[in-house]
């Protein structure tokens, strides 16, 4: 029987499909990933293995270039993700502990307006907003476009997670004389953790990755990694763009597997609390 | 009746659901509504609005922009109005790409997602983060890899050469068929996911039953699987076409001028040398209606399914 049920479910093209997807998925990272390390000033002839482009990049010419643009880029995330990670978990308490009222389906589409608006028309409407009001182009703009758009992407795992944690933890400290702060602060808050943490960690990848809404509003001479990458990459893709790319993409990665280990943990957490 | 139970629920503990927690949302309503919805409005407005030259915008009220985005009044104005083609032209050419992208999408993406649903647990979480990893790379950095690979002298030509397949480099950068590729590269786990989730959910001892009374193995995949794990392919869909339709990075990096979609359009009067506010606010404004217009067939198809 069991068998039979595999045979059912099994279509043997698709796994060469599925290979075949990985394959366009990763091998133009891989090739990039190889070329960043050719010795060759040439981007197609293979040279020989050496780390110059990633010198280059550290104390080259444009050094400083990328390097303030990195600064900006990291600490326009950092701040951007940790202020929408705050107004995110406020928010899911809010939607997931309020009871049921009017207007809920309102609030639940107002929060995720960011990822339904096509980013180029986000763009040119804070664009236009704020020239109107008279507000200078740079760095605080960036910011403030930032820590909006991030904000879906935090909410939607802290949300996820909220609705998996029953109300009992909270009753029962509550029945225990516990006060609704403490309620949070000690049982409900470390409960939710890894929900924050993954909401976290996708808005500061949402904000590092963001090249629309940034080149819109940044205004001139402030630059982050893409927009500056971006810039290069208009005269022609040269071996140092290369090496920047393959360091980000390291970054990535690593969040990404952080992210997905430290949900992992949290789910067998929950499962242990259950 | 789940309101009234949450209501008792309420009452006799002491609030877990307290309707008063309302007010922790407010943060959030601010900072969307003042910073994208009332931005939005201003842009409604900005499109009626005179352009200045060089950008910004001189506060008279004047149609001129939609009048330009669908009628050609000759050089100087005083022409009876013809249709203006070049627009609806860029417009017709991104929804073509975007549907194309999302066929593509569809066509290795649901092989993808059925295979990933349909393994052992073991195995299933790591295929499953292997086709999400790519999504978390920098969207710029992938065009600009698919970019590099792609190229006439780019590796992929000298490859196929080398190997003998083809005599001399096919020619992919600045065609159609190279923006499609990068839609596809940018989007694909918004097809991949929701397919996965509902095939996952799939029950398949209907697939047994149906081939329990002989059906062969494609007629259970398209009257059996299909129609079971619809609304997972038209949310995937969905969450391709919107995104594609106003993409910038791959029509820009990969297309070229020859294949000029709406986001370079738009791009262009704002950061380029077109310079045209209100043109380029009303261009956005078409988008953004067509995108809520797909997204509300979209509702309403779901709200249907439920009833």
């Amino acid at each position: 029987m069991a068998v039979a049920s595999e045979n059912v479910k099994r279509y043997p093209g698709f796994f060469f499909v599925a290979v075949f997807c990985l394959l366009v998925l990763y091998l133009p990272l891989l090739i990039v990933m190889a070329y960043s390390f050719n010795d060759s000033a040439s981007i197609t002839r293979w040279g020989g293995f050496s780390l110059r482009w990633y010198e280059e990049v550290f104390t080259g010419v444009e050094s400083a270039k990328y390097k303030t643009a990195a600064w900006n880029s990291i600490t326009i995330a950092v701040m951007a993700s940790i202020t929408a990670t705050v107004i995110a978990t406020s928010a899911a308490l809010g939607m997931i502990r309020s009871g049921s009222w009017r207007g809920k389906a309102t609030s639940f589409a107002l929060i995720n307006l960011p990822l339904m608006v096509p980013e180029i028309v986000t763009a040119v409407a804070t664009l236009i907003f704020f020239s109107a009001i008279g507000f200078k182009a740079g760095y605080l703009t960036i910011l403030v476009a930032h820590c909006v758009f991030c904000i879906p992407f935090a909410y939607l795992p802290i949300a996820a997670r909220l609705q998996g944690v029953e109300t009992i933890y909270e009753q029962a400290a509550m029945d225990l004389y516990a006060t609704r702060t403490q309620a949070f602060l000690k049982v409900l808050l470390p409960l939710l953790l890894p929900g924050i943490f993954s909401g976290f960690l996708l808005a500061f990848i949402i904000s590092l990755d963001d090249f629309i809404i940034t080149n819109f509003v940044k205004g001139a001479g402030v630059e982050t990694l893409p927009t500056a990458i971006f810039g290069a990459v208009k005269q022609g893709i040269k071996p140092n763009i290369m090496a920047i790319s393959t360091l980000m993409l390291m970054v990535s990665i690593l969040f990404v597997s952080v992210s997905y280990f430290v949900s992992r943990l949290g789910e067998s957490s929950a499962k242990v609390a259950d | 009746m789940a309101g009234l139970t949450q209501q008792s629920i309420s009452t006799s503990s002491g609030g877990a659901f307290d309707p008063l927690r309302k007010r922790l949302l407010f943060p959030a309503w601010l900072m969307i509504g003042f910073f994208l919805v009332l931005p939005v409005l201003m842009m409604l407005v900005y499109s009626f609005l005179t352009k200045e030259f060089r950008g910004g915008v001189i506060w008279e009220f004047s149609t001129a922009a939609y009048d330009q985005f669908f009628f050609d009044r000759g050089l100087f104005g005083d022409e009876p109005a013809k249709i203006e083609w070049t627009y609806i032209v860029i417009f017709w050419r991104s929804i073509v790409q975007a549907f194309s992208a999302t066929v593509i999408c569809l066509l290795i993406g649901f092989p993808t997602a059925y295979f990933i649903a349909t393994r052992p647990d073991s195995t299933r979480n790591i295929w499953l983060f292997l086709v999400t990893v790519p999504y978390w790379v920098n969207l710029l950095i992938r065009t600009v890899s698919m970019k590099f690979l792609i190229r006439d002298n780019g590796p992929l030509n000298e490859w196929l050469m080398m190997v003998g397949v083809i005599e001399s480099p096919i020619h992919l950068i600045n065609t159609n068929f190279a923006v499609q590729l990068g839609l596809f590269y940018s989007y694909l786990p918004f097809m991949v996911l929701p397919i996965y989730a509902s095939v996952e959910r799939f029950n398949f001892s209907l697939a047994e039953a149906a081939a329990d009374l002989y059906a062969d193995k494609w007629v259970i995949l398209c009257r059996v699987i299909l129609p079971a794990v619809k609304p997972g392919i038209i949310a995937g869909c969905i969450l391709v076409f919107v995104p594609s339709l106003g993409a910038f990075l791959a029509p820009d990096l990969l297309g070229g001028a020859k294949n000029f979609m709406i986001g370079s359009l738009i791009e262009e009067q704002f950061k380029g040398a077109a310079g045209n506010w209100p043109f380029g606010a009303a261009a956005s404004m078409i988008l953004l209606s067509m995108v809520l217009l797909v997204l509300m067939f979209y509702a309403r198809s779901q709200a249907r399914t439920v009833h």
